[in-house]
């Protein structure tokens, strides 16, 4: 992010030049239309959508019928609501169990794919994007028959070295690492690209120094490129808080006969579809903004709690 | 030249992890074209086949039978493409603004829009789905596609790339010569940085053509279905027909594996180029 100081301050025209002459007014003007739109849509379909989640929160709101005001009712009721704790723990447990791999992966990818003397070095980034190019949806239904109890691929070759069948989607652990490893598919190509292009952007003579010094591959990678690919771990660290706290089209495809539940008991219902189920699938919408409301307070806790603990590994490595 | 990263020879097991990263990548979707040519008694027998069988049109064919599947193709295209080209137009015009022109406000400005970026919209359904039914918009395509139209990570991009590739000078002399801003823009400045518009734009289209959550909220008549949504009405018959899903899922991915062909190699220049580079 260091060479975004510099264009904020990039010489303009004189002023002169901009205000006067044949078209004053409409230049003047100019840079604002040109930056309404952003500012129009976020306003009517992003921002004002947010503060209205706390506006009906606060009320027993049916789509079609009235709005009755409970305060804070809502709140209470999802304090005792076991449904919401259950989709809590599992939305933090798919998170963790789909960010970690992915982003250690993803270094360890970036690191062996940045060597001048690689070949098909195209080849190998260009196969790396093609599951972030495949929509969750088709990504949910292969995975969920290669994880297939009966017929699935995973277990017939688990069957092949003696191992029983393992039933996937009833179980909470199995059908929740099923899931984390959808989102790993499909996220940890895009993240390698992210990590390698920091890595290419540090000098070489670096390494060769480092090298010079005696410090081997590993050594290398913990000492020089680690801590040259922080900005971009720690940013990745945030938006993959963001984007995993929200997961919502894997639980409910893997889900099949049950998919707003994501199966019988909630084993993998995710705080944004247990959000989908009473708003939706229950006509809760009062309910619904206030697990939003909760879902918005969790992201931003967690997304500061992680940039809080990673910018401070920086300060304490450098 | 001994240093790791400049000179050395590349060691086997880093091919052999490459090659293995490049399978993990590449099987899922060979897997979902085998399942998508077999039939349900050939897809549920073990050991598995491995390799497609011969019943790719039968399955095709059910697949546009049991849903307009041409129908939420073509909607995709539309939401998508206009999604696409609406982005790389607005992102670049509102990047040029914030690089090149000079406004009361313009710093507080494109930092709102960088605030933005961290705004988590999607618990805010709820909502969103009143104001559309408000707008008289429930199962239409403008409500993806307006929506859709802003992008704060785009017009951060477009402004760095244009900060960078249009010069004071150029835009001065341009000035002088009488241009408007609109000339500027539209003869001197988007020339300038259409590649990376184009990049962004690729980068949309797969986006919108893959988004879930929102289309599943608001469409509701099988007409309107997009791709996305049309696979998941064809999973509500998977048990019945495991291929039929499979088959639905591969025909909506293909279009996407052709694109990428094509453009693959700079939307990877594209997604590295706009990456951090401190």
């Amino acid at each position: 992010m260091t060479t975004s100081t510099s264009p904020l301050r990039a010489a303009l025209p004189p002023p002169s030049i901009t205000t006067t002459g044949r078209h004053g007014l409409a230049d003047r003007l100019a840079p604002y239309a040109y930056i309404t739109p952003f500012f129009a849509i976020f306003a009517v379909f992003g921002l004002l959508p947010l503060l209205f989640t706390f506006y009906v929160a606060l009320f027993d709101w049916n789509p079609i019928g009235e709005h009755v005001y409970v305060g804070f009712g809502n709140f209470a009721h999802l304090f005792d609501d076991g449904r919401f704790w259950n989709a809590v723990r599992n939305t933090i447990s798919i998170w963790v169990l789909s960010t970690v791999p992915q982003l250690l992966g993803a270094l360890l990818l970036a690191h062996l794919l940045n060597h001048v003397r690689l070949r098909f070095a195209v080849f190998f980034r260009m196969t790396m994007l093609v599951p972030y190019i495949t929509s969750v949806a088709a990504t949910a239904i292969v995975f969920s028959q290669m994880f297939d109890r009966d017929y699935g691929l995973l277990n017939w070759l688990l069957g092949l070295v003696g191992a029983g069948p393992i039933n996937f989607t009833q179980s909470v652990w199995g059908s929740q690492t099923m899931i984390a490893v959808m989102v790993i598919w499909r996220w940890f190509g895009y993240t390698t690209l992210l990590y390698l292009a920091s890595l290419q952007a540090i000098p070489r003579a670096i390494y060769e120094a480092a090298s010079v010094d005696g410090a081997g591959g590993w050594r290398q990678f913990l000492h020089i490129s680690v801590p040259a690919l922080r900005p971009v771990i720690v940013f990745t660290i945030v938006t993959s808080t963001i984007g995993g706290l929200q997961i919502f089209t894997e639980p409910l495809l893997v889900g099949r006969a049950t998919p707003l539940t994501c199966g019988p008991v909630r084993q993998c219902q995710t705080l944004t579809l247990f959000l989908f189920e009473q708003a939706f699938g229950q006509f809760k919408f009062g309910y619904g903004a206030a697990i939003g409301v909760a879902l918005f307070l969790l992201i931003i806790a967690l997304a500061g709690l992680n940039y809080l603990l990673s910018t401070r590994i920086r300060a304490e490595k450098s | 030249m001994k240093a790791n990263r400049s000179g050395e020879r590349v060691r086997w097991w880093t091919y052999a992890l490459l090659v293995l990263a490049a399978f993990a990548c590449l099987f899922p979707l060979y897997w979902m074209f085998v399942v998508a040519t077999t039939d349900t008694a050939t897809a549920t027998k073990l050991p598995p086949e491995i390799v497609p069988g011969g019943n790719f049109f039968h399955l095709a064919s059910l697949v546009f039978t049991t849903v307009p599947f041409v129908r939420s193709v073509i909607n995709s295209l539309v939401v998508a493409g206009t999604i696409g080209v609406g982005q790389a137009v607005l992102c670049s015009l509102a990047g040029f603004a914030f690089a090149k022109l000079r406004f009361r406000g313009r710093d507080a400005l494109f930092l709102v829009v960088v605030l933005t970026m961290t705004v988590p919209t999607q618990l805010a359904i709820v909502p969103q789905y009143m104001i559309i039914s408000w707008f008289d918009w429930v199962d239409t395509l403008q409500a993806l596609i307006i929506p859709g139209l802003a992008n704060a990570f785009g017009i951060f991009w477009m402004r760095q790339h244009l900060s960078s590739a249009l010069s004071d000078e150029i835009l001065q002399a341009a000035r002088i010569d009488g241009a408007t801003t609109w000339q500027i823009f539209w003869r001197i400045a988007f020339p300038l940085v259409r590649p990376a518009a184009f990049v962004l734009g690729l980068l949309g289209f797969v986006t919108a053509w893959n988004d879930f959550l929102w289309p599943f909220v608001v469409l509701k008549s099988p007409e309107m279905y997009t791709a996305q949504i049309a696979i998941k009405a064809l999973q509500n018959s998977f048990d019945i027909d495991l291929g039929l899903a499979m088959s639905g899922s591969f025909l909506a991915t293909l279009p996407l594996l052709v694109l990428f062909v094509f453009v693959g190699r700079r939307m990877v220049a594209g997604i590295m180029d706009g990456a951090f580079k401190g």
